[in-house]
């Protein structure tokens, strides 16, 4: 028979870290800090507000770019947070999550072998989605010494006439950093004189603890050369209904609304009712999830320096990622080890890049006391670690 | 009300037992600083007491609790407040509102069988010169208190690990 799969897709490794997946999810009294979701219910009155859509028999399509009143909400909302003003009707529109709208940006920026650059460690689907659009990888290593932030240095190191595309995954899922507007001057610069993209990814913009989120939309000449990605999935705590969005120059919107047009059809519809609800009432349930992420992160973060573990302080989302380096293990032996000694599973940071060699993601969308009862056991393990460390 | 004490009243309104280390380190702030302000609130009676919310359903015990409506003529010269020093004074008096609209007073009491709280009802509280009624509503299951639903368990469902 001849082979069916497609030779791109057949050399896109799997994730290495499928194995110690499974083992987690079979070890039932495992406590778990791996997940990348939150841990609040949906504001009740947005379920609410869905189930009567589906009462009115809301359940038909909505135009291919998004429910007009939902991405009028959406425009006023960007204006009045970010200061960047995006046209509903022309920059906007409604995608299956966030990541829908990673993958068809890049199917509709990318010629072959185009160049994209990917700063690590970060969210998994940058790199395979830029193959799969047949450009090019190019990763950019982010450091802890810089706080895991990216430099213009770092970006001219890496910049050549193919490259066409930056991502800017800030927030940072695994690591937390965030950028901010005196960062984002400096890489602007850069995008700017050497005539590239930014795709910029600010799914966890509504979480950061420090000044105001910027973004780099925002930032003069930058409109016109960036795909600003969000969703409701982190901040309202809406992951499993699938909605983000997407707002873009309208040469390179109207090209993606093509393949969404063709792929996907539109984004789910009640969730899009139930969006417009979350955006137009539930500031203060936002304001209230944040208020509790940041209480835990300081809370997990002096519970590092107390048991001598050492981590930079992280701004954004909600994940720490410690270093392990001194206890002379791999991120992997590290997590398998915890999770047989002491049934506390975190995810080996080498999950997002091989630059996150070294560290682990430790995620705090838990309760305060979940966290404590699997901070207790991390530090007897890292107690243990350093005794017997001591009597080699 | 100064801003630390509005971030302190904030937090342990949901959780007293938490201990003044981890209370400074959540909040960020100064830890002799939320001591402090701990102190000076209970001292001026802002915070009044650290309970504990308990569901007496699911412990087995049985507790008898009643919303009364009670529609009183006010004391000449101190108006409702005597009446409702009158009744919140008797220990079996869990607390005692003032309501607007069709009645004066909420008062909830709570017993251990529903002949007691009766028995208080019909003997001391609608004996009371000023109490022009009473109506008793008895309370059969509670499904939500002090903002913590009663009835249902959560679990987590999410997967154990995602990206």
């Amino acid at each position: 028979m001849r082979d069916p799969i497609n030779h791109t897709i057949r050399d896109i490794k799997p994730s290495g870290i499928r194995k110690f997946f499974d083992i987690v999810n079979e070890m039932e009294d495992a406590i778990s800090l791996g997940v990348g979701e939150p841990d609040f219910d949906t504001p009740w009155r947005v379920r609410d507000e869905a189930i009567y859509s589906l009462e009115k028999g809301r359940t038909f399509y909505t135009s291919n770019a998004g429910l007009k009143e939902l991405k009028e909400a959406i425009s006023q909302y960007l204006y009045s947070k970010y200061d960047v003003l995006y046209d509903p009707n022309q920059e906007m529109m409604m995608t299956v999550g966030g990541s829908e709208a990673i993958d068809i940006a890049l199917r509709v920026m990318l010629d072959p072998l185009d160049e994209v650059l990917i700063p690590q460690p970060s969210y998994v689907s940058y790199g395979p989605c830029t193959t799969l659009a047949n450009g090019k990888p190019v990763y950019i290593d982010l450091k802890e010494e810089n706080d895991f932030r990216l430099t213009p240095e770092e970006i001219e190191e890496k910049i050549t006439n193919k490259t066409k595309i930056l991502i800017l995954p800030f927030p940072n899922n695994p690591t937390g950093a965030i950028m901010e507007k005196e960062d984002l001057i400096k890489v602007s610069e850069v995008v700017k004189k050497h005539d590239i993209f930014v795709l910029t990814d600010e799914i966890y913009s509504e979480l950061t603890y420090k000044d105001k989120h910027c973004t780099i939309a925002s930032l003069p000449g930058m409109k016109e050369r960036t795909i600003y990605i969000n969703g409701f999935s982190k901040a309202f705590a809406m992951t499993g209904w699938r909605l983000g969005y997407v707002c873009a120059p309208k040469e390179i919107l109207s090209e993606m609304l093509k393949i969404h047009q063709f792929a996907i059809m539109c984004a789910p519809t009640t969730s899009q009712y139930a969006a417009l609800e979350a955006i137009r009432e539930c500031e203060p349930d936002v304001e209230r999830m944040k208020e509790e992420y940041d209480g835990r992160r300081r809370y997990l973060l002096e519970r590092f320096k107390e048991m001598g573990l050492s981590c930079f302080e992280p701004f954004g989302a909600f994940y720490v990622f410690p270093c392990i380096k001194e206890f002379g293990m791999t991120s992997d032996e590290f997590a398998t080890k915890l999770l047989e000694s002491q049934k506390v599973a975190v995810v080996p940071g080498n999950a997002f890049g091989d630059c996150g060699e070294g560290y682990v993601r430790i995620s705090y969308a838990y309760s305060l006391e979940d966290l404590k009862k699997a901070l207790d056991r991390i530090e007897i393990f890292i107690k243990d670690l350093k005794s017997n460390n001591e009597t080699i | 009300m100064h801003a630390l004490q509005e971030k302190i009243l904030g937090y342990i309104e949901k959780n007293s037992r938490i201990d003044l280390h981890e209370l400074s380190v959540i909040l960020g702030e100064n830890e002799a600083a939320v001591m402090n302000a701990l102190e000076e609130m209970e001292n001026e009676h802002i915070i009044c007491g650290y309970h504990t919310l308990i569901n007496w359903d699911k412990a087995g015990i049985e507790k008898v609790t009643a919303m009364i409506e009670v529609r009183v003529t006010p004391q000449r010269g101190m108006g409702f407040d005597k009446v409702a020093r009158h009744i919140y004074n008797y220990p079996e008096v869990h607390s005692v509102y003032l309501i607007s609209g069709g009645f004066d007073f909420m008062v909830i009491i709570e017993g251990k069988t529903l002949k007691e709280v009766a028995e208080f009802v019909s003997s001391k509280l609608s004996t009371l010169e000023s109490v022009l009624s009473t109506k008793t509503n008895f309370i059969l299951k509670t499904y939500k208190d002090h903002g913590t639903i009663m009835t249902e368990a959560k679990s987590d469902e999410r997967m154990k690990i995602s990206l």
